[in-house]
């Protein structure tokens, strides 16, 4: 469904994409996971052609994408960041975003509207709400209009257990659906169950891509972060960063 | 069509901060207190040129640097949807000028309507309006450039400065130096090069001053108030607006956001 081939991209000295090659297809559901400024938010921006390669393609159903933005009508995006109009009312950006993509009624998905309670904030503007606030309008945007291609770069950062519950709930339903699902996250725990492939990118090189269950099969742990870890020291990769990473997991253990 | 909701949107956003309101009653009581002190409405509108001249290029400019840096996300968010980067600088711009115009439109349009329903009045709309839009397609070109707020806003008072400042004092410059020579095309051409500076002298030719300039004015008067003066106006003017505008665009598309 989209297939990315030798794409480069430098940000000034910073080399931030090196030869990125790989093949997504519908039905999965891809984590993409690496340190802090390993390129995993600029591969997601190359995708959604916000930012422009040095080189190398793009392709989405086979079509090179290339200041034609249609294919976008197919991806519904939740940014790390989600910053909105201040001035705007949460309400008006739904009718906003439904405006622009002119998706028929019976199109629109609203159950995460719904299930985060959406509604009766929706004639507060968007300046007033928390940071987790803007995270669930996020996620309802980009659930919406139930796209073939999901990107969510950080769904879970941010928000609270149970609203991370409803989301990953959401996820697994949409994933059932055959759909592509591409996640960034830090926290390993939150994929184990949704993930089908891994995708492992370090200093902006794809060290690896790899099924789940290969994985497993490869390092023997049924856990994703210690396969991870497995395979890290195996190659000698930077492991410090997975040993944070299991930190941050007891920590959340030791709370529940 | 799109392009036109998306601006709704923006213009929406633009009303509720309120600055544009603000600087629309500023105008008005400019306007309207010169109009009131002087009692012969020609003064008044050359005290009222000498000020939009100065506020004019200066607020387009701050408002629409800070506008662009502060929609930043917004565009983001935009371009995740299924939209064109040329309709979404175009929307913002369309957005961002159709709210300073309605300021400009109501703050000085109607007291000069009421005050001064003449072709000069008409004429310093027409340089208002033109100025707006100038400045503001010069803000975008800056804004996209820079990388930052602070460096978009020092450009654009740069250019600011240099339009409504320091450019007259390099034409004076060169006019003392060289007054040995028939310089009357050459100061034509120079005024061309500058927005504010063409905006003046059109509006100055229609007021009785212009006799105060001597042979010079004159051979201005000739060219500015004929048929082919005006269209030289209005078609400098456009390519003031459609060039920066076009530039950005170009930086726009290749931009990483």
């Amino acid at each position: 469904m989209i297939r990315v081939e030798h794409i480069t991209k430098k940000f000034r000295k910073l080399l931030a994409l090196k030869d990125i090659n790989a093949q997504l297809e519908k039905g999965q559901v891809i984590s993409l996971i690496g340190p802090n400024g390993s390129g995993k938010t600029t591969l997601i921006k190359a995708i959604l052609g916000m930012v422009k390669p040095d080189s190398g393609k793009i392709f989405f159903d086979n079509a090179l994408i290339n200041g034609d933005p249609s294919y976008r009508s197919q991806i519904g995006y939740m940014p790390q960041i989600g910053r909105y109009p201040d001035n705007m009312k949460v309400g008006q950006l739904f009718t906003m975003l439904r405006n622009i993509r002119n998706v028929p009624e019976d199109k629109i998905d609203k159950e995460l509207i719904e299930k985060f309670d959406l509604k009766k904030i929706f004639d507060k503007s968007m300046r007033t709400l928390s940071g987790g606030t803007r995270q669930k309008v996020s996620a309802a945007l980009a659930f919406l209009f139930d796209a073939e291609v999901l990107i969510l770069d950080e769904p879970t950062a941010g928000l609270d257990p149970l609203s991370s519950e409803i989301l990953k709930e959401k996820i697994l339903k949409e994933k059932a659906k055959n759909k592509l699902i591409l996640i960034t996250s830090h926290i390993l725990s939150d994929l184990d169950e949704l993930t089908t492939h891994i995708m492992y990118l370090q200093e902006g090189k794809l060290e690896f891509f790899i099924e789940i269950g290969q994985l497993r099969e490869e390092t023997g742990e049924l856990k994703l972060g210690k396969a991870i870890a497995r395979i890290m020291k195996g190659e000698k990769f930077n492991s410090e960063w997975i040993g944070k990473m299991f930190l941050v997991k007891d920590e959340k253990k030791f709370i529940d | 069509m799109i392009m036109l909701k998306l601006s709704k949107y923006v213009l929406y956003d633009i009303v509720r901060s309120k600055v544009v309101l603000a600087y629309t009653a500023f105008l008005f009581l400019v306007s309207f207190s010169l109009f009131n002190m002087e009692e012969n409405s020609s003064k008044a509108i050359l005290s009222l040129l000498n000020i939009i001249l100065i506020v004019v290029p200066l607020i387009s400019m701050i408002f629409t640097t800070i506008h662009y840096y502060n929609s930043y996300e917004f565009i983001e968010l935009m371009l995740s949807q299924p939209m064109s980067r040329r309709k979404i600088l175009l929307s913002e711009y369309g957005g961002v000028s159709l709210s300073l115009l309605t300021g400009f439109l109501i703050g000085v349009g109607i007291p000069v309507l009421l005050y001064s329903p003449d072709s000069v009045g008409f004429s310093l709309l027409f340089t208002g309006v033109s100025l707006t839009l100038v400045f503001t397609s010069m803000a975008f070109l800056t804004s996209v450039k820079a990388r930052d707020k602070a460096r978009g806003i020092g450009f654009a008072l740069l250019l600011w400065f240099y339009f409504a400042l320091i450019y007259d004092g390099l034409i004076l410059l060169i006019l003392f130096n060289f007054s040995d020579y028939p310089l009357e095309k050459i100061t034509l051409v120079l005024s061309a090069l500058n927005p504010i500076d063409l905006g003046r002298i059109s509006i100055m030719l229609k007021m009785d001053v212009s006799a105060l300039m001597g042979y010079t004015g004159a051979l201005y008067k000739d060219f500015f108030g004929s048929g082919a003066g005006t269209l030289f106006t209005v078609g400098i003017m456009l390519l003031w607006i459609i060039v920066p505008l076009w530039w950005a665009m170009r930086v726009f598309k290749k931009k990483d956001l």
